[in-house]
């Protein structure tokens, strides 16, 4: 077909329009929607885990939260349930916290390592390491935790009591030291270097080169430059880095579950072998639960899913602050 | 022609080391070696890692004393930061090293043919490791990642599309709830398909249930990869396919999405990585069968990690046998599959 143009006859132009085509607004509404699972997923896992949150408060009263026992009686009556998971949430927060104490000042050196001395020939093969580190299954490190590291690990424990227990943190009750809140923490630190010295890498990566440079021509040393430019600038980013390290230590269930001996009770001393943790009680109590231990575990799990996302949202919003403040 | 005589300057290069300076810490070292050994006789410390940790202080020390002779006070607070930097960074690679080490050497012991030939229903964990094998669990886990996969990836990709391509209202949204998912506790998420779909749906303990909980896991790590990968399209290439006339959904599906292609395929690889070793979410939903079970909707599963969990918590020599030998295959496949997403990938890293 040929279209021939009288020379008088100027075709009328094309309408103009910021309306998308039909097939775009097919296109659009289609990828919107799947972008929208995301929340849709969340706000389903809050949903269903909060129903048997509010059950459990209901059977248990606020005391749930506190108490630190957890009996099922059997009796002709029917089943009692007396439940709790403060000596879980209490270890949960002190293993992660023994966790963030070791592997956070390793994670910064490491960081440090990889982006201002490690030679560049050696830098990209020891980055992949890293990366390879967070991709090791959870169950080798609780395989490796209990067979390597346990052994040693003890023996730290043990040295530490030794010249330390008149700090009331490193007294032990008794002398037993294995399976200990210190061990799991030793776990878990080397768990979440991966993920802290990544963010610390990206965060000093960030650090602008002319106040580098500046520092290096009046004279300072390495270090002098670490201390008066890296660390001032990227201070906060560290500490979203650490807090996103401690969000991974809290949901850390396998790992811990293999290296940690978890009693109802509290315990401060972390060197003694008695201790807590909300995911890997879930999974110890999860395989002759029934009824209303199950609808408790599952509340179990929601607070864990609170925590996590507390701790997680604000590290991201620090991370991300820092690292925009860069550019 | 003037005859000058050109002398040729040899380049100074003083960050060299100096020969005496070698030598200055040759001997250092040896001292160090020595007092370590010393150390480790007279004191409380012992063993390997007591001698390395003497040796890291003495060697440390020694250091510092030679640096600061040569460059004066100021050297100090460097050299002590310098030490600290290496130890801490020697520090955290010792237990990749131990890790990858122990498992090969404790996995392959237990390595035989049967295992891939074989389940273990007619076999029990207790059996010596030439009874049974892991095939239900390798099947299982291939299950489990195909599962995941056929529901992460398209996901993952259009929610990645959604934040680089479309930027709608949403965005700032969306990104901040990949982030938080991203952080959602692998027990939480086995916790949640418990809860919702066991619990209220037909379908039972299976492999499409351990695959919708690895699901929640593999699309935050699908959509982050992604996301990165589709920024690094030029923003060229979507202008000049809008200013030839097409539409953005063709702008997207034929020019966009084959630029990115690779990385993709990297985001996905990735993706799988993250899910393939995951244990907690699947010990609620899979149920953990001993026999091969090839329909993922109906009846018990195995998977790899599965294998290796019950293996250790079991506790006997031969089921711990069995559980390094499975971690050594999981160990292998996912550092394959890593391998593969890093040279697909070829990010070159900073």
């Amino acid at each position: 077909m040929s279209t021939t143009l009288d020379a008088g006859h100027v075709p009328a132009p094309r309408e103009l329009t910021t309306n998308p085509r039909t097939s775009d607004k097919i296109f659009r509404g289609v990828v919107t929607g799947f972008g929208m699972t995301a929340l849709l997923i969340l706000t389903l896992i809050g949903l269903f885990l909060s129903i048997r949150g509010i059950q459990t408060i209901h059977m248990q009263g606020f005391g749930f939260l506190t108490r630190s026992n957890w009996e099922v009686v059997q009796t002709d009556a029917g089943t009692t349930y007396n439940l709790g998971v403060g000596a879980m949430l209490l270890g949960t927060v002190l293993i992660s916290i023994i966790a963030l104490v070791i592997g956070v000042p390793l994670s910064v050196a490491l960081a440090l390592f990889l982006t201002f001395y490690a030679p560049a020939r050696i830098k990209t093969f020891l980055v992949s390491v890293v990366d390879l580190m967070a991709a090791f299954p959870s169950v080798l490190y609780g395989l490796w935790g209990f067979f390597v590291l346990m052994p040693l690990a003890t023996y730290w424990g043990k040295l530490l009591f030794k010249y330390l227990n008149w700090i009331p943190i490193f007294d032990a009750p008794q002398y037993f030291f294995e399976r200990s809140p210190f061990i799991a923490g030793v776990v878990l630190a080397i768990m979440i270097i991966p993920i802290v010295t990544s963010v610390a890498r990206e965060v000093f990566a960030q650090t602008p080169l002319d106040r580098i440079q500046a520092a290096y021509a009046l004279g300072a040393t390495k270090w002098g430059v670490i201390k008066t430019v890296v660390f001032p600038f990227g201070n906060s980013g560290l500490i979203g880095g650490a807090m996103l390290g401690l969000g991974r230590a809290f949901g850390e269930t396998v790992a811990v579950y293999s290296v940690l001996n978890i009693v109802f009770k509290v315990n401060i001393h972390i060197l003694y072998g008695s201790g807590g943790n909300v995911a890997s009680m879930i999974i110890q109590k999860w395989g002759e639960s029934t009824g209303g231990e199950t609808t408790a575990l599952l509340a179990a799990g929601f607070i864990l899913f609170l925590l996590t996302l507390l701790v997680n949202l604000g590290a991201n919003f620090i991370v991300r602050n820092t690292l925009k403040s860069g550019k | 022609m003037t005859d000058l005589a050109y002398d040729t300057v040899k380049p100074i290069k003083p960050w060299k080391a100096t020969g005496k300076e070698r030598i200055t810490t040759a001997i250092s070292l040896l001292l160090a070696l020595v007092l370590a050994g010393v150390a480790v006789k007279t004191t409380g410390l012992s063993g390997k890692l007591g001698y390395a940790l003497s040796f890291i202080i003495f060697s440390t020390l020694f250091q510092i004393v030679v640096s600061v002779r040569k460059f004066g006070r100021k050297a100090l607070g460097d050299s002590i930061a310098t030490s600290l930097v290496y130890t801490g960074a020697t520090l955290t690679f010792a237990p990749v090293v131990s890790i990858l080490f122990i498992t090969l050497k404790n996995g392959i012991a237990g390595l035989r043919w049967n295992l891939f030939t074989t389940d273990m229903f007619n076999a029990s964990f207790l059996d010596p490791i030439g009874n049974g094998g892991l095939l239900h669990a390798l099947l299982g886990t291939v299950t489990l990642i195909l599962i995941a996969m056929v529901i992460s990836v398209p996901m993952g990709i259009m929610t990645a599309l959604y934040l680089t391509e479309i930027r709608g209202k949403g965005s700032n949204l969306i990104q901040f709830v990949v982030q938080a998912m991203s952080g959602v506790p692998s027990v939480v998420a086995g916790l949640f398909i418990f809860t919702s779909v066991i619990l209220l749906t037909p379908l039972k303990a299976s492999a499409t249930a351990g695959g919708l909980a690895l699901t929640v896991l593999m699309i935050p790590t699908v959509t982050r990869t992604a996301q990165e990968v589709l920024l690094l399209v030029p923003a060229d290439l979507r202008e000049a396919g809008l200013a030839m006339g097409a539409t953005q959904w063709k702008t997207v599906a034929t020019i966009v999405v084959p630029a990115a292609r690779n990385g993709l395929i990297t985001a996905t690889i990735l993706g799988v990585a993250r899910i393939a070793g995951e244990t907690a979410p699947l010990i609620f939903t899979i149920g953990g069968a001993d026999k091969l079970n090839l329909n993922p909707f109906k009846d018990y599963t195995s998977a790899m990690p599965f294998y290796v969990w019950k293996g250790l918590t079991l506790g006997t020599p031969e089921s711990i046998q069995r559980a390094w030998t499975g971690i050594l295959i999981l160990l292998i496949l996912v550092l394959s599959l890593f391998t593969v997403a890093r040279t697909l990938g070829g990010r070159r890293m900073k």
